[in-house]
């Protein structure tokens, strides 16, 4: 994977747990990228975590994302949050899109909870420029995953519905009934919201085609591990706050990936035995036998053999 | 090298395109071995060797201006070998930003690119063309901006949108194809373009075609070679002029075998566009006669077994079972150990 260098440029606490940072180019310009795309950040504590770029895809002067702080961090969000500095020089990956905007949808419903609002600004800037018909559904809890409310508004107009979690609660099933043909409806945000709008969206008919969502599978910490390269003989230890994906790569080991939260299936790994905790939510129940996404998955008894 | 482009020559009519030995050594001969089987044979594309086609990404040869000459005389018999469905219009501005930056940046001494924000100047001295205009707005440039791009560089060009777990064929301009029609795939997905290649089907070849294509990522082109044979030099071998080239396979003869075939080569290359999230398919195209082939002994003896062991359902699907004969008997001459 080639890898770009970035420098931090501005951060700021937008609320008390989302901390958005701008990453400037260290010469020249950054690549241009199409909504919904997101990049991964290489941190000096060797944690590399994937985040949607959110600023205006046409503008290659700097990038922006916005990174909540995770109870669960792993070192990730935490480091983001409590030692990145202005000025400080990292390497992000080449923007990767897996929630691109459906190019011949004729209207676009956006449902975003929280964070997950994070896709959904590179959407509605590019929604604007094309004078496309969208909605943007904002789910959120004043005063602590708010972000970009006040933005959105001057912004948006009548294309935004805000839902204050202790005002007004966001109905799935009223949302997606009677929408003309042709309309693409887009979430991100927590699982149980995925989750919900499976199930609706399926209850009603919806054709599985026009349902997309970027789920937020960032790994979490676990028990440390150990697995063993079948072809080298080699051992590598697993951290409790690192994932299998890292401690290779620390290791020496790359292996192609882009989401790092087990929903792509690139760094998919074929393993000859061992007991694995699946966390991903890319492989079919019949493959976990065989194989593992390593960016999420971890070993839970028995030592693991990968096949590579 | 210096590039240095050729007088006029055409790819109809009296067909006076011909091969410098300089371009002849460095034609992309596409057989690593004796035998020839259809694979994917996709890799990255990557800069190596240089002075090949195989050093920029976008390979610009001796024979530039007759190609440009030509794409504008097709275009102005047929004005829809150019199509861009309006969904695909930030496609094309890639494109175009995507050439003109590799182009300025592989060929300094002929194309130049000032940008000052959106305030673009296109300068290429080849052509004569010295264009400023505003990046997104199509207003400021003579025509769409895939056509004035594609009018300034050599081979064809296919934009696929991502969409459905699938690739539609939903922009391009194509005026030197290997008998296929933007008209006739426009808007197909990539499966359904596909289907009429033997064998390659049941193979699943397209299944990992596909999914290795919907994979690629920005900044990681890969690209491949595919070849068939064409009789002349005519680059527009389409279905919609089939009517002017079809009757000419039946008009080589055991003298004039070696200039009347070509082996016809396309070096397709394949990248994700930044701003749009399509694919760019584009397909340079190289022409080189039977006579200038052989005067490399090793692709004289190598082609010989290629097409002397060649399936023939791949052979008829290549369009060469009416001549395949005499050409292989031509051939043998150059294959010593035959
Ligand atoms: S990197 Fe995407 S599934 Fe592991």
């Amino acid at each position: 994977m080639s890898a770009l260098d970035a420098r931090v440029g501005e951060t700021r606490l937008i609320t008390p747990v989302i901390r958005e940072v701008s990453l400037m180019p260290v010469n020249g310009t950054l690549p241009a990228f199409s909504a919904g795309s997101h990049v991964q950040l290489h941190l000096p504590n060797g944690k590399r975590n994937a985040y949607s770029l959110l600023s205006d895809p046409g503008d290659t002067s700097h990038y922006r994302i916005a990174v909540r702080q995770q109870a669960q961090s792993r070192g990730g969000s935490r480091y983001v949050h409590e030692q990145l500095q202005t000025g400080d020089q990292l390497k992000i990956s080449s923007p990767a899109n897996l929630f691109p905007l459906h190019s011949t949808a004729r209207l676009h419903v956006l449902i975003a909870a929280g964070i997950g609002i994070t896709p959904f600004l590179a959407y509605c800037t590019e929604l604007l420029r094309r004078g496309a018909a969208f909605e943007l559904h904002y789910a959120y809890r004043a005063g602590l995953s708010d972000a970009y409310v006040e933005v959105l508004r001057e912004q948006l107009g009548e294309h935004l519905h805000l839902y204050e979690s202790s005002a007004r609660r966001l109905d799935l099933g009223q949302l997606l009934g009677h929408r003309p043909l042709g309309t693409h409806v887009y979430a991100c945000g927590p699982q149980s919201l995925l989750d919900a709008l499976r199930e609706q969206s399926l209850a009603l008919g919806w054709p599985a085609a026009r349902v997309h969502w970027e789920a937020f599978a960032a790994p979490e910490p676990g028990v440390p591990f150990v697995v063993e390269l079948a072809r080298s003989g080699r051992q590598v230890a697993v951290g409790a706050e690192q994932s299998l994906l890292e401690a290779l790569e620390s290791a020496g080991v790359e292996l192609p990936n882009l989401c790092r939260g087990g929903v792509c299936g690139q760094c998919r790994t074929p393993y000859l035995k061992g007991d694995v905790e699946h966390r991903d939510l890319f492989l079919a129940h019949e493959e976990r036998a065989s194989s593992l996404m390593p960016c999420v998955s971890r070993g839970c008894g028995s030592p693991i053999l990968l096949d590579i | 090298m210096t590039l240095i482009f050729k007088p006029a020559e055409t790819y109809r009519d009296d067909f006076s395109f011909r091969n410098s030995p300089a371009a002849i050594a460095r034609f992309p001969f596409p057989f690593p071995e004796d035998a020839y089987m259809y694979s994917v044979n996709i890799e990255p594309a990557v800069s190596r060797d240089p002075g090949s086609v195989f050093e920029h990404s976008f390979d610009v040869d001796e024979h530039y201006l007759s190609e440009m000459a030509e794409r504008a005389r097709v275009l102005e018999r047929d004005p829809e070998r150019c199509l861009v469905m309006p969904h695909m219009a930030q496609a094309a501005w890639d494109l175009l930003e995507m050439l003109m930056e590799h182009l300025a940046g592989d060929y300094p001494q002929h194309f130049l690119l000032e940008r000052n924000g959106t305030a673009w100047r296109w300068q290429n001295l080849a052509m004569g063309i010295d264009q400023s205009f505003t990046f997104g707005d199509a207003d400021s440039l003579p025509c769409e901006p895939l056509e004035y791009i594609t009018r300034q560089m050599q081979g064809d060009f296919a934009l696929l949108d991502q969409r459905d777990g699938d690739l539609f064929m939903d922009a391009g301009m194509v005026t030197c194809p290997a008998d296929w029609s933007l008209r006739f795939d426009a808007g197909m997905s990539f499966k359904q373009w596909h289907s009429p290649v033997p064998m390659a089907n049941q193979m699943g070849i397209f299944e990992r075609a596909l999914k290795f294509l919907l994979n690629i990522q920005v900044g990681h082109p890969v690209r491949r070679l595919n070849w068939t044979l064409t009789i002349n030099p005519r680059l527009d071998t389409s279905p919609e002029t089939f009517h002017e080239w079809g009757s000419d396979r039946g008009s080589v003869t055991p003298d004039n075998v070696g200039s009347l075939v070509h082996l016809r080569v396309e070096l397709q290359h394949m990248a994700r566009l930044p701003r749009s999230n399509a694919v760019l398919f584009s397909i340079r195209t190289y022409l080189i006669s039977m006579e200038e082939l052989v005067s490399n002994p090793a692709w004289g003896r190598r082609l010989h077994r290629v097409l002397r062991d060649l399936p023939d359902a791949i052979a008829d699907y290549k369009g060469m079972t009416r001549y395949r004969q005499t050409l292989v008997d031509w051939l043998r001459q150059f294959d010593p150990e035959a």
